[in-house]
């Protein structure tokens, strides 16, 4: 017992009874931790290990795994796939941060000065969010269908010729990103408007009385003071959105000619479609590292302002 | 009383509202601090005329946009498939017929999709609060050795999106180390990974940390055991943020599409989302769309009914990494 006391320094002039205390706290302490502990050893952190390892070996999961080196990688990086699937994540994000990175915003802010049907409208919004993605994706390919699906009917409506969505390999990418739009509008428009209710009505009222319109209030007070949430939203949605899988996986499979193909849905591909779990560990530790360093600036801008404020 | 336990403000719009609505309600009410528009432009003609033009144009606007797509759906599953495929569309199904419903659910067994889904998020709610708060209070109240260290590592585990550790993990889920059981296709295989949750961990130690030491002082000199303190004293205040971590816990693991769909390829043992999607090239378009409706239904009920802590974990959620 004595030299389990004696462990910590600053406990060893204790009393004996406050270090009995101690270890009782400690043995209490990590009774209550064990459960947790155990859930994050096996599904969080060994498989921080495992990536790295599955990715440098090669595994069939009969014979015992071989190191190769980056052999994975190298096979990985010449698949005509690869290169398509990086432009194309890139794409989706880039694509999915024009469509759906200032339209929420925009959102918030006319919602926010609307005094009327707010409970509805905060709703509405959220609705799609709270359907599982698996529905809201399906929905959409019927929506896409290039004969009687919706979208080809309002087009018609128009007077505009139809679309062939997900067919053509020109407006496959972009019918994933209006979806993945459409699904996730409603979280960044209810966290910009509660981060808006919090801007103190005097600073609209001296810019006012400055004699700013309306449009250089929204810019000298409104982003500035909400810049920080819409720096962090920035990053977790690049972070999000360069995990897409589902909507290629059920959507598209990937194709027209790998015009839909994305890291992700490349790596399940590779791992559960060519049994290759070596090369989709490989695309996967590429892709935990770009997505690290957006997830690093983010921290930085949360920690930052905890600091500040 | 709560306003005192509320956890310290990190981030304004990041932390769960957990003050009671009445405050929210009697400001929008009563006296109203000025946004974006002054209250005295509103007040002149051509103000209010701007005004009720916005508030129409966003009001049809939502409603196209957000609700008329489930309409479509809805009334999209009572119309024949040749009513379906008829141009232009009917704006409301010529007979409403809900027995495609009925045969959704016989075809594509809803039933057993829908009871495992319960079983999964329940189990994982269930284990998810089991473990999280016990550590959660034994990293905010007992401090063992270590006990930072442990916190810094669950943390860590936010910066790594959940998608590149998926064949790791599946692979840990098809034989775990030490133990070697395969829980593929048995429920853990969701549990025990939706309960090592970092961000769970971190909402929860920031509320007890917010908790007075002398409440819970008096109780141990009380010689109130740790178990007994954490059941008696820091539950029952503890509410707000549990109410919040329930409904993320259990509207995560609903919502999840591709773990199950890897960890329970077995037909009977499918979520409702992998199964209706892993069914759906077989079936007819409009028992597909029935089937839609029937496994949407149960979010959007649970949002009309816990509305408000589902958003109030949402700007809690934006910190999730």
């Amino acid at each position: 017992m004595a030299h389990l006391v004696a462990k910590p320094p600053v406990r060893r002039s204790l009393p004996q009874g406050a270090a009995r205390r101690a270890v009782g706290r400690n043995l209490t302490a990590y009774g209550f931790l064990c459960g947790a502990l155990i859930c994050f050893a096996f599904f969080s952190w060994y498989p921080m290990v495992r990536e790295v390892v599955l990715s440098f070996q090669e595994n069939n999961f009969v014979d015992p795994p071989k190191w190769v080196g980056f052999d994975n990688f190298r096979s990985v990086i010449e698949d005509p796939a690869f290169r398509a699937a990086w432009l194309n994540t890139a794409a989706f994000s880039g694509l999915a941060l024009i469509v759906g990175y200032a339209i929420p915003f925009v959102l918030a802010v006319v919602l926010n000065e609307l005094r009327h049907a707010r409970g509805y409208l905060r709703f509405v919004v959220y609705l799609p969010v709270m359907l599982p993605p698996a529905v809201g994706v399906l929905l959409f390919k019927w929506f896409y269908d290039p004969g009687a699906g919706l979208f080809n009917q309002i087009l018609d409506v128009f007077g505009l010729p139809p679309l062939s969505w997900l067919d053509s390999s020109s407006t496959a990418l972009i019918s994933l990103v209006l979806v993945s739009t459409w699904m996730n509008l409603g979280t960044g428009t209810l966290i910009y408007l509660a981060a808006l209710q919090s801007i103190p009505g005097e600073l609209y009222e001296s810019a006012e009385l400055d004699g700013a319109g309306l449009f250089r209030r929204v810019r000298h007070v409104t982003i500035p003071q909400t810049k920080l949430i819409l720096l962090v939203m920035l990053m977790l949605q690049v972070v999000a959105t360069m995990q897409v899988f589902i909507e290629p996986y059920l959507l598209t499979g990937g194709g027209p000619e790998n015009a839909t193909v994305t890291v992700a849905y490349l790596m399940y591909q590779y791992a559960f479609n060519f049994g290759d779990f070596g090369g989709g560990g490989a695309l996967g530790l590429m892709l935990m590292v770009v997505l690290m360093v957006f997830s690093t600036i983010y921290l930085r801008i949360a920690r930052d302002n905890e600091g500040g404020r | 009383m709560t306003t005192t336990l509320q956890p310290q403000r990190v981030l304004k719009a990041t932390t769960p509202a957990v003050a009671p609505r009445s405050t929210r309600k009697k400001k929008d009410r009563g006296y109203e601090t000025r946004s974006l528009v002054s209250p005295l432009s509103l007040r002149s003609r051509r103000g209010k005329l701007t005004y009720w033009t916005v508030l129409v144009v966003v009001v049809i606007g939502f409603t196209l946009a957000f609700v008329f797509p489930l309409y479509w759906m809805v009334t999209g599953a009572l119309k024949s498939p040749d009513e379906l495929a008829q141009i232009p569309p009917s704006f409301f199904p010529k007979s409403f017929d809900f027995g495609v419903y009925a045969d959704a659910w016989n075809q594509l067994q809803l039933g057993v999709f829908l009871k495992n889904t319960v079983v999964y998020a329940g189990g994982a709610w269930l284990l998810t609060l089991a473990v999280d708060v016990t550590a959660a209070y034994a990293l905010s109240k007992l401090r063992p050795y270590f006990g930072k260290v442990i916190l810094a590592m669950m943390l860590a585990t936010l910066m790594i999106p959940p998608m590149v550790l998926l064949l790791p993990t599946y692979l840990v889920a098809k034989d775990v180390p030490i133990f070697g059981f395969d829980l593929l296709n048995t429920p853990w295989a969701i549990w025990l990974p939706a309960a090592a949750n970092g961000f769970f961990i971190f909402l929860l130690k920031r509320f007890f940390d917010s908790i007075p030491r002398e409440l819970l002082e008096a109780a141990e000199i009380d010689g109130a055991s740790p178990m007994r303190i954490l059941w008696s004293i820091v539950l029952p205040v503890s509410r707000p943020i549990l109410g919040v971590v329930s409904i993320l816990s259990v509207v995560t693991v609903w919502k999840d599409f591709v773990w199950p769909l890897l960890v329970l390829p077995e037909t009977d043992k499918m979520s409702i989302s992998v199964g209706i999607a892993s069914l759906s090239a077989q079936m007819p378009q409009n028992v597909l769309i029935a089937s839609l409706v029937i496994a949407s239904l149960p979010t959007i009920l649970v949002f009309f009914v816990f509305q408000r802590s589902i958003m109030a974990g949402l700007t809690a959620g934006s910190l999730k990494g």
